[in-house]
């Protein structure tokens, strides 16, 4: 009777076999992204029009900047697509990319509570509002994962001359978690969190929190795309992940990003070749 | 902040609007954790009973391990199954990464250890009442596990319940190892971390309350089951 | 059974079925069983008695092979007992040990690992079920019988298997005196069929109705043995004495056989 069980545990096994069902249908390929232009609804809105001219349902698998790359140097992916320029140039460098294209951009943003202790609200200059912060030592909540956000506010730190490290746990908390889960975080403490504008705009759950610090041409966004590279992880679809990346940067995909609005906003603004 | 009530009766609206992402998502979860728990159950029972009733050197270390593992994090055990099935792991040719099997294949991983130790400890009791009576018929190895597994198997639905349990609400392997890609690897835990992320708690928590019910209606089930066999003296 | 010993020894015509040779069995740092020789007669009802923890238990687990000596030897028909020889006892504990099945499924697991299968099983399955007046309950959980008819199970479920030897633990222990009885019968009809019988009682009138060999251990030794009537009517050594009148033999187990 047992035997029955152990049968039956077998069956539901081949009944729920044909997973492979995703495997079975060869015309995909997968892409090694950030959670930010997951989290703010672009994909939905390019892939299917990709995916309806070609035929090729393309697969997102959001992390962070860091891990996407460790991922697809692993060879778990076609494409990269992420925003972090230095660590995607290295990607290349080591031969895990085939070479390295400007996608589009956005930018970053400070928000804080409107409380404003740090009274940076309406400063454009990202380095002097991060400088007031910390001598205020007002929360601010930093994602800490390696993720190009992460990286892009290490870089903005390193100017202000703080040890931010020297402050972790006090004033600077490090989250170690996504973007979205930062922002919950930190609006939930009153800190400050320097986060992409995409997420925060399409970010369900802002409370009072506005954007304090904007404008700063150092708080520019840069995407990149790659394929990964053939020649080192044979399994890559180089054909189908081509020309995903070429209809990314020719003038219908770099439409298709411009198009995509919330709120009546643009939020990834398209400049390959340039 | 939004009150919770709020929230709350924002998610029920979302539950009963019922859409087919939301059909999708549930059905994936189920077909993925009731899959991985059968397959968890194949393996857990048999060795948690071989434990539980046989006398052998390093009886009581297989007994520790077993119940260490119950412990293990998932997110460590989606790291390794990632590791393993990584393209440039030693099971990367099979390119199942990204897939449902390899969110069958991590909580499986996770939850065999559960059937495994709760088996052998309900299996150990059990035989502890039979030893006697078994060695006196001078019951075979075999048939000895197998009967022993039959006369437990109310409790043993429970057992393979606390596997369920863990494996349904289980996020940090399947994440990893799945991707939490949309129309593909997308469950039900996987999509409440990715709607808290992206601060739609209402979705997350509307999520959180199907997961809830159908933890409720299996239980239900589970108990009344219990019940009945109760009644016949089978617990 | 008798202490072996040439006062005592019968007139054998074959070896005696079962027999104890120095039989010793400690646990816990402690002899439970001190270099017992002993025989069992095969078509006879032995009775073993004694005051509690007096090794009556242990014992019969060493003759029945259900722990290992830790000196000396039990033989059956004049050598050592192995699978094959246990296969020919069957033995009924003081509580019945029923699987979580019915009635039915008692009988046939027991069987089905002896082997029995086909029209021979259901034979013997109905046959069982008959020698317990079970036969209205035959599809009930097992477990779920009143004390009485969970024992007659236990019993039929024993004989079913076809030993020479039943082996009964204080079967009668927590019963009535109406299942008491019920079980005796079935004892009684046991040895009618060619069965021997090897059974531990406290009670002196079951005994005396069952038995007809007794042996009587003290601390771990066969202080007394012989007719039950002889032993009971007559006891030699103080421990049998004592505990007929009901009294604690804490003193050293002389032997009153001699």
């Amino acid at each position: 009777m047992t035997r029955a069980c152990i049968c039956f545990a077998i069956a539901a096994l081949m009944a729920m076999g044909p997973f492979g069902g995703a495997a079975a249908r060869d015309e995909f390929i997968l892409v090694q992204s950030t959670t930010s232009t997951r989290n703010s609804g672009l994909f939905e809105h390019v892939l299917p029009l990709f995916t309806a001219k070609t035929g090729i349902e393309v697969r997102v698998v959001a992390v962070g900047t860091g891990q996407a790359i460790r991922n697809a140097a692993n060879g778990d992916g076609d494409v990269l697509l992420v925003h972090a320029k230095d660590a995607e140039e290295q990607f290349v460098a080591e031969g895990n990319g085939e070479a390295r294209f400007d996608v589009m951009y956005n930018d970053f943003v400070i928000v804080g509570p409107p409380s404003d202790p740090a009274g940076v609200a309406g400063m454009r200059d990202a380095v002097a509002a991060l400088l007031r912060i910390a001598e205020a030592a007002a929360l601010f909540a930093s994602r800490g994962d390696d993720s190009g956000t992460h990286r892009a506010e290490m870089a903005l730190w390193r100017e202000t001359g703080v040890d931010v490290e020297a402050a972790s746990g006090g004033w600077y908390r490090e989250t170690g978690s996504g973007m979205g889960t930062t922002l919950n975080i930190g609006t939930g403490m009153g800190a400050y969190v320097m986060t992409d504008r995409a997420t925060w705009i399409a970010f369900g759950n802002k409370r009072d929190y506005r954007v304090a610090v904007e404008g700063d041409p150092r708080l520019f966004n840069q995407y990149g795309i790659v394929l990964v590279n053939p020649e080192r992880h044979p399994h890559v679809k180089a054909g189908p992940a081509r020309r995903f990346v070429e209809w990314v940067l020719s003038e219908e995909g770099q439409q298709a990003i411009a198009s995509f609005r919330v709120d009546g906003q643009q939020l990834f603004f398209p400049n390959a070749g340039s | 902040m939004e009150s919770f009530w709020g929230i709350l009766a924002d998610a029920m609206s979302l539950i009963l609007a019922w859409d087919a992402d939301l059909i999708e998502i549930i059905g994936l979860s189920l077909r993925v954790t009731v899959t991985a728990v059968a397959i968890a159950c194949a393996i857990g029972l048999p060795v948690g009973a071989a434990v539980g009733s046989f006398a052998f050197p390093g009886r009581t270390a297989a007994a520790v391990i077993l119940n260490s593992l119950m412990g293990l994090p998932p997110v460590v055990v989606g790291l390794i199954v990632y590791l393993m099935l990584s393209a440039a792991g030693p099971l990367g040719p099979l390119g199942l990464l990204y897939t449902p099997t390899a969110m069958i294949i991590a909580q499986t991983v996770l939850v065999t250890p559960i059937v495994a130790a709760l088996t052998r400890q309900v299996v150990e009791d059990l035989h502890r009442e039979y030893a006697e009576q078994f060695s006196s018929l001078q019951v075979g190895p075999l048939d000895r596990v197998l009967a022993l597994l039959w006369d437990a198997r109310y409790s043993l639905l429970t057992v393979a319940l606390a596997g369920f349990g863990r494996a349904v609400a289980e996020v940090g392997a399947v994440i990893i190892v799945g991707g939490n890609i949309n129309h593909v690897t997308r469950m039900m835990t996987t999509t409440i971390a990715l709607e808290t992320s992206k601060g739609n708690l209402q979705l997350a928590l509307a999520l959180g309350v199907v997961l809830l019910a159908m933890a409720l209606v299996v239980n239900a089930g589970v108990m009344a089951l219990r019940a009945s066999a109760v009644r016949a003296a089978y617990v | 059974m008798h202490a072996a010993g040439p006062a005592t020894r019968p007139e054998a015509v074959a070896p005696p079925l079962l027999q104890a040779r120095r039989l010793c069995f400690d646990a816990g740092g402690r002899r439970l069983i001190d270099r017992i020789d002993a025989e069992i007669r095969a078509h006879r009802r032995t009775v073993i008695m004694g005051a509690n923890g007096t090794g009556k238990s242990v014992l019969l687990r060493l003759l029945h092979g259900l722990i290992r000596p830790t000196a000396g030897e039990v033989l059956w028909q004049g050598r050592p007992l192995d699978r094959a020889g246990r296969r020919e006892q069957s033995m009924v504990f003081q509580r019945p040990v029923l699987l979580r099945r019915s009635v039915l499924a008692n009988l046939r697991f027991a069987l089905a690992v002896r082997g029995v299968d086909g029209p021979e099983r259901a034979t013997r399955e109905a046959k069982a079920i008959e020698r317990a007046r079970l036969g209205d309950l035959a599809k009930r959980p097992a477990r779920v019988l009143s004390g009485g008819e969970q024992q007659r199970l236990a019993v039929a479920r024993a004989l079913a298997c076809e030993p020479r030897v039943l082996f009964l633990d204080e079967a009668t222990a927590s019963l009535d005196p109406a299942s008491t009885h019920a079980i005796e019968e079935l004892v009684r009809e046991a040895q009618d069929s060619g069965v021997t019988i090897v059974l531990i009682t406290h009670d002196i009138g079951q005994a005396r109705r069952l038995g007809e060999d007794l042996i009587f251990l003290h601390a771990g030794r066969v202080v007394e043995s012989g007719p039950v009537a002889d032993v009971l009517g007559a006891p030699r050594a103080e421990a049998t004495r004592a505990w007929l009148e009901g009294r604690l033999h804490l003193g050293p187990p002389g032997h009153g056989t001699s």
